[in-house]
């Protein structure tokens, strides 16, 4: 089967001048160019439609996703008051990068109003109680100091697993909490490494517990090395 | 990464059961378990099917999607249908034995939401080549199990006394329930700590 | 797949009146309501009627882009079906309903990115959707496209009606709440288990013995012995 199968001869909308072969009604059936012809002029029309309405949407489309991304990392940097991008292409971190962006994982990096950096924003996802958690992180690559967590995407149990994003009290844990973390069923003294796990919902809050634990052994040497390069 | 296409493996085939978790393939699932050798065949060319959706998927967005992102949903119905009518072919050709078997059914596939919906999800969780694989043989051997568990309960409830009320889909979106239910005991399989 | 031997067609007159003559009429509308309601006499599209029905919300968003996207085809392939020849009418079919929900696709996720997002891979799926098809094959390719659109939008709103209900029972009884406001006092305990899988299987289930005992009652048994 072709799409847009343009090549063949009346690829126009919906087959104006073929429309007259009806007439013989042999049973044989219809000739295969007309087969072809329809649904050529089938294809061509719904790319047609298809291309105009994509070039509507895309903008908006775009800008909905950076406008959501851009509210997640300055609520896991703490409404720093400017943020930069980094790009991870070929294992190091840069700020231009020679392929596609769009495919590149990225950093975010938080600068406040004197030009100090904040902290930096990164991505990490992993299995938890049923599907995968994708997890926001703000952290300071140079103390390993949490300054926040927000989880984007989940699909615990609700009313249980789902604590882990609306829970104020789990979450807030991790703006004073120090890389790499320990879950503990309750918080016993001031070690900024314990984090209290939710009753009820251990495995997927010891699931975001890990995946910050991975994603900043995974960076921190990353925006290390960046830091140290000349010329960034 | 051989413990991720594990994971997904299992995922695809128990916690995140492609029939009893997410609802796709319901119509085989509701329409052709009422004896459980078709079921179990029926099954198996789903495996089949799904395999090679993956395969295509993985290939359209790999090098032909990138460039014209809109015709996501259009070619990969395209190629499902055109892939279930092309095994078709060959096994008819090949093994009439084995198209007697599953060929009725390969028709039924097409309209199988459980195929597209294996397309779209491995597109929009990024999966390469092996994960993709993986995914297709766990969603396949998942749905298989649906199928013959509820071909298997299904024979027995012919033979007992249903309410007159509840004959026919009620008791069984009922019984699918249970299995469902069941199923969630797998939650937690993929994690580690 | 029905075979559909070489339909004998007479060349169709100019373009006045729609092939089959009758005019349209208000059953047309009404029939996909409740006499053949898609989702409970039909059985028709149950993936997404299980799969998003776990807020009303979603359920709304998903009826109306499955009744818009039926609608636009329906009326598609009524007002085409002279320039369709038989043997690859289903492509075409398929082709349209694909176009058309790649369009609701696209524009919901530009004008409710929320809804979108909520929705997930499921309007996608709209496409295997079979009642679309179906109606498609069974009533749109044979009428003009003013009935066609009428039955579309019958089927559709009885389709939508059948998940809103559905998405409000287990919203109610799942979360405490429907679109969102807190209906129960704070010692409601929500059973969970209705939002979840199960609780989707087992509330159609129950609705359908409900309809099923309505029809019962209405009818004296008989036509709970054919619902079997």
């Amino acid at each position: 089967m072709t799409l847009a199968h343009g090549a063949t001869p009346p690829a126009g909308p919906p087959a104006g001048p073929p429309a007259v072969p009806p007439p013989p009604v042999p049973d044989a059936g219809t000739p295969s160019w007309r087969l072809l012809a329809t649904l050529g002029g089938a294809g061509a029309l719904a790319g047609l439609l298809l291309v105009t309405a994509w070039e509507w949407t895309t903008p908006t489309i775009t800008a909905n996703r950076a406008r959501v991304e851009q509210a997640a990392v300055a609520e896991v940097l703490r409404e720093p008051a400017r943020v930069d991008t980094l790009y991870l292409e070929n294992g190091a971190l840069t700020r231009t990068p020679r392929g596609d962006a769009a495919k590149l994982e990225r950093a975010y990096q938080g600068f406040d109003h004197a030009g100090v950096r904040v902290g930096v924003a990164i991505r990490g996802a992993e299995p938890g109680f049923s599907d995968v958690i994708t997890v926001l992180i703000g952290f300071d690559p140079t103390t390993s100091q949490l300054l926040g967590m927000k989880v984007l995407g989940q699909k615990e149990t609700p009313g249980l697993g789902d604590k882990i994003e609306k829970d104020s009290g789990f979450v807030g844990q991790f703006s004073e909490a120090r890389a790499p973390l320990r879950a503990v069923k309750a918080r016993g003294g001031q070690d900024p490494t314990e984090v209290a796990t939710i009753t009820g919902a251990t495995i997927s809050s010891r699931t975001v517990i890990r995946i910050i634990n991975h994603a900043v052994e995974r960076w921190q040497p990353l925006l290390t090395r960046f830091d140290r390069e000349p010329g960034q | 990464m051989t413990g991720d296409l594990v994971w997904i493996l299992v995922s695809a085939m128990l916690v995140n059961n492609f029939t009893l978790t997410l609802f796709l393939g319901l119509c085989p699932f509701f329409g052709v378990t009422s004896q459980v050798t078709t079921a179990l065949r029926l099954g198996l060319a789903n495996i089949f099917v799904l395999l090679l959706t993956a395969i295509s998927a993985w290939f359209l967005n790999r090098y032909i999607l990138p460039a014209a992102p809109f015709l996501r949903i259009i070619s990969f119905i395209i190629v499902i249908a055109s892939t279930v009518q092309v095994v078709e072919m060959a096994i008819k050709k090949a093994s009439p034995v084995l198209f007697r078997a599953l060929g009725i059914y390969l028709p039924l596939i097409t309209t199988n939401c459980a195929i597209l919906g294996l397309a779209i999800f491995q597109t929009n969780r990024g999966y390469g080549f092996l994960q993709g694989i993986s995914f297709a043989i766990g969603a396949g051997l998942g749905l298989t199990l649906a199928l013959t568990l509820m071909a298997s309960i299904r024979v027995r409830v012919d033979r007992s006394n249903v309410p007159a009320l509840a004959r026919g889909m009620a008791i069984v979106l009922i019984i699918a329930s249970s299995l469902s239910l069941a199923f969630m005991g797998f939650a937690g399989l993929g994690s580690s700590s | 797949m029905s075979a559909v031997l070489p339909e004998v067609r007479v060349a169709p007159p100019p373009i006045a009146a729609p092939p089959s003559g009758d005019p349209p009429t208000m059953d047309d509308l009404l029939r996909g309501l409740w006499a053949e309601n898609p989702v409970l006499v039909q059985m028709l599209g149950l993936c997404p009627t299980l799969a998003v029905t776990n807020s009303v919300a979603n359920s709304l968003a998903m009826g109306i882009a499955t009744l818009a996207v039926l609608v636009c085809s329906s009326f598609l392939v009524s007002s085409l079906k002279r320039f369709i020849p038989t043997e690859v009418r289903i492509a075409s079919y398929v082709l349209i309903i694909a176009t058309f929900v790649t369009l609701a696709d696209m524009s919901l996720e530009a004008v409710v990115p929320n809804v979108h997002k909520a929705l997930g891979a499921f309007i996608a799926l709209i496409v295997v959707n079979c009642m679309i098809l179906g109606r498609a094959e069974a009533f749109a390719s044979k009428h003009g496209p003013a009935r066609a659109v009428l039955d579309a939008l019958g089927m559709g709103i009885g389709f939508s009606m059948v998940l809103i209900l559905l998405g409000a029972i287990r919203e109610l009884l799942g979360n405490g709440t429907l679109l969102g406001v807190r209906m129960f006092s704070m010692n409601f305990e929500p059973w969970v288990i209705m939002v979840l899988p199960p609780g989707g299987f087992l509330t159609l289930g129950l609705v359908l013995l409900a309809v099923a005992y309505a029809r019962d009652r209405r009818t004296s048994g008989a036509a709970a012995r054919r619902a079997a």
